[in-house]
């Protein structure tokens, strides 16, 4: 007897492959539960697709902060990742994209040197491929550990975002839950089209800190993805099931002349 | 005589004490005077923040009274409304004509409220961007005085898009195709501060301080102990003297003794000549290539290994 999951949300008991089956979504509600990076590549890239780069870039510990070495070996050892984040290149029906998938489970998807950098370089692979970058993004913020390094990390990451709106390659953003702090102040604000995820918590100070600022208990529904959609944020509340039929048109709206030539040319069409 | 002194020469007192007696006591010892570094640190780092955010410490308007030779403040976003606690406006150094930003914090209780404490709403934000606009537009330099605890973390400012509006920024002010020399003239606070802290130079002033979350917060969510502030402001690396050793910063603009609320005019002066000094090096330069230069130092901060 496999290990049930009680949804959050109605309360109905689901078995892991059930959940892992119907995309880590509530079988009887449509919860959205956390999903880890591994498992959004496979249910967005075309099979065998991914090419994964800088895989094995760790954080060092630039402001020699206690104890912050073993909080990473902790977070690799829990999550299997070396960091909070992952980067490659793929396929989705054959069009070629640039991907940046984001884990809450590694130190709370918090940005670093590492996570600023790989997004970075993300960013920069799609100004110089000219391919489409699209960016799962979840994070509780700044990864404080690194002090000041990972505030600059804020600017770093919305200076490639300014190098992708220059060249006029698109910049698709996937808001999941919880996606705040310092990384809803940078790149998780800058994409052409913004997507969420239902019900994902968005926005940058943290609602606790919020209700402690006004004093008064917060509206319902404050910050979800659907109070950002009604707000003016989010352009898109798509279930984790449509996502990928989403980006498959998407990634069509957006084909530029030299990434259809270059399609084009890949199936011996056209001289 | 400093408390560090009389524990000093405790410790001498004890040392003679053990070799007379024949005891090692070296490993504790160590651990004492560690323990004394430590606090010492802790306090010089807790001296910068109280300086830093000392209310009689020139604020940004004061700072732009006493280096312009005229100044016109210009106000709201054109979006939704004015934002006291970011002004802004076009203002002539030595007869040139800049733009300057700046965090605006009150000096007395009903200035601090009209001010809300120097803590920007998302149209402080998009005020500051739509002067930056037009700065490049007009080809004038820009200058940002940075003073903030951080952005407003209210109800509205979420509703607004607080977010939004600082990720803006950092896109674009990185792309500004004039000079820009932002100064951190008090507190320096997380993503509030680096919304008008992206461009080519950055200073600080000595005894001010620069972080990715107060000290008090740190303390609160890392420590789990809110009165661990002090110990927080030095593991954090956060006064003048920390920032630039990293590399974050490009120069510390000296105080008077004391702190620059002991003398205005004089601090005002040194920063004055830091603003002239690099606006001849900045405004000749080819626009593109010191945007190209902004962002490849931008980029370059992080610390990280690939094997």
């Amino acid at each position: 007897m496999s290990e049930q999951t009680t949804c959050p949300s109605c309360k109905a008991a689901s078995s892991k492959e059930d959940l892992v089956r119907n995309l880590m979504t509530c079988p009887s509600c449509g919860y959205h539960f956390r999903m880890e990076p591994a498992d959004r590549v496979a249910y967005l890239a075309d099979p065998g697709s991914f090419q994964e780069f800088c895989k094995h870039m760790k954080s060092l510990n630039p402001i020699d902060m206690d104890g912050y070495e073993e909080k990473l070996t902790e977070a690799t050892r829990k999550s299997s990742m070396e960091e909070a984040v992952i980067t490659g290149t793929c396929s989705i029906e054959g069009m070629p994209v640039v991907l940046a998938v984001m884990s809450f489970s590694f130190m709370g998807g918090s940005m670093g040197s590492v996570v600023g950098e790989k997004i970075t370089r993300a960013m920069m692979k799609g100004v110089e491929t000219r391919t489409p970058v699209i960016v799962y993004a979840t994070s509780g913020g700044a990864r404080m550990q690194e002090g000041i390094f990972s505030l600059m990390q804020m600017a770093k990451t919305a200076s490639a975002a300014a190098e992708l709106d220059r060249a006029g390659v698109p910049l698709f953003l996937v808001l999941c839950d919880p996606t705040t702090g310092g990384v809803t102040a940078s790149f998780a604000m800058l994409g052409d089209i913004t997507i969420a995820e239902p019900g994902a918590l968005i926005g940058f100070a943290g609602p606790r800190v919020v209700e402690g600022t006004i004093k008064q208990t917060l509206p319902e529904g404050f910050q979800r993805a659907e109070f950002q959609q009604d707000k003016g944020f989010v352009d898109i509340i798509v279930a984790r099931k449509e996502q990928r039929a989403l980006f498959v048109k998407l990634l069509k709206a957006h084909r530029t002349a030299d990434s259809a030539s270059a399609s084009a040319g890949a199936k011996g069409g056209t001289k | 005589m400093s408390s560090e002194k009389k524990a000093q020469s405790r410790i001498d007192e004890l040392k003679k004490f053990a070799i007379e007696a024949g005891i090692d006591i070296s490993d504790e010892l160590k651990r004492i005077a560690d323990k004394i570094g430590d606090t010492a640190k802790s306090a010089k780092a807790w001296q910068r923040v109280e300086l830093a955010r000392n209310p009689d410490r020139p604020r940004a308007l004061d700072i732009i009274a006493n280096i312009c030779d005229d100044f016109i403040e210009l106000h709201g976003d054109r979006y939704y409304g004015d934002d006291a606690a970011l002004i802004g406006g076009i203002g002539f150094i030595n007869g040139i004509p800049v733009t300057i930003i700046g965090n605006q914090k009150g000096r007395n209780l009903k200035e601090t409220v009209a001010r809300n404490g120097g803590m920007a709403n998302p149209e402080g934000y998009r005020k500051a961007l739509r002067l930056a606009k037009q700065a490049e537009k007009f080809h004038r330099p820009i200058i940002t005085l940075i003073d903030t605890q951080g952005a407003y973390p209210g109800l509205g400012a979420e509703e607004r898009g607080i977010g939004e509006a600082i990720a803006m920024n950092l896109r674009e002010f990185s792309q500004l195709k004039t000079p820009v020399i932002c100064i951190i003239i008090g507190e320096g606070g997380s993503g509030g501060a680096l919304g008008i802290g992206v461009g080519d130079k950055v200073y600080m002033l000595e005894n001010a301080v620069y972080s990715v979350i107060s000290p008090e917060g740190y303390a609160s969510i890392l420590l789990r102990d809110s009165s661990q502030a002090k110990n927080a402001a030095a593991m954090m690396k956060i006064t003048a003297e920390d920032v630039y050793s990293l590399k974050i910063c490009n120069g510390i603009i000296g105080e008077p003794a004391g702190g620059a609320h002991l003398d205005p005019a004089e601090s005002s002066k040194r920063i004055k000549e830091i603003i002239v000094r690099d606006l001849e090096d900045l405004m000749p330069r080819n626009p593109a290539v010191l945007v190209r230069y902004r962002n490849q130092k931008i980029r370059k901060f992080g610390h990280f290994t690939e094997n």
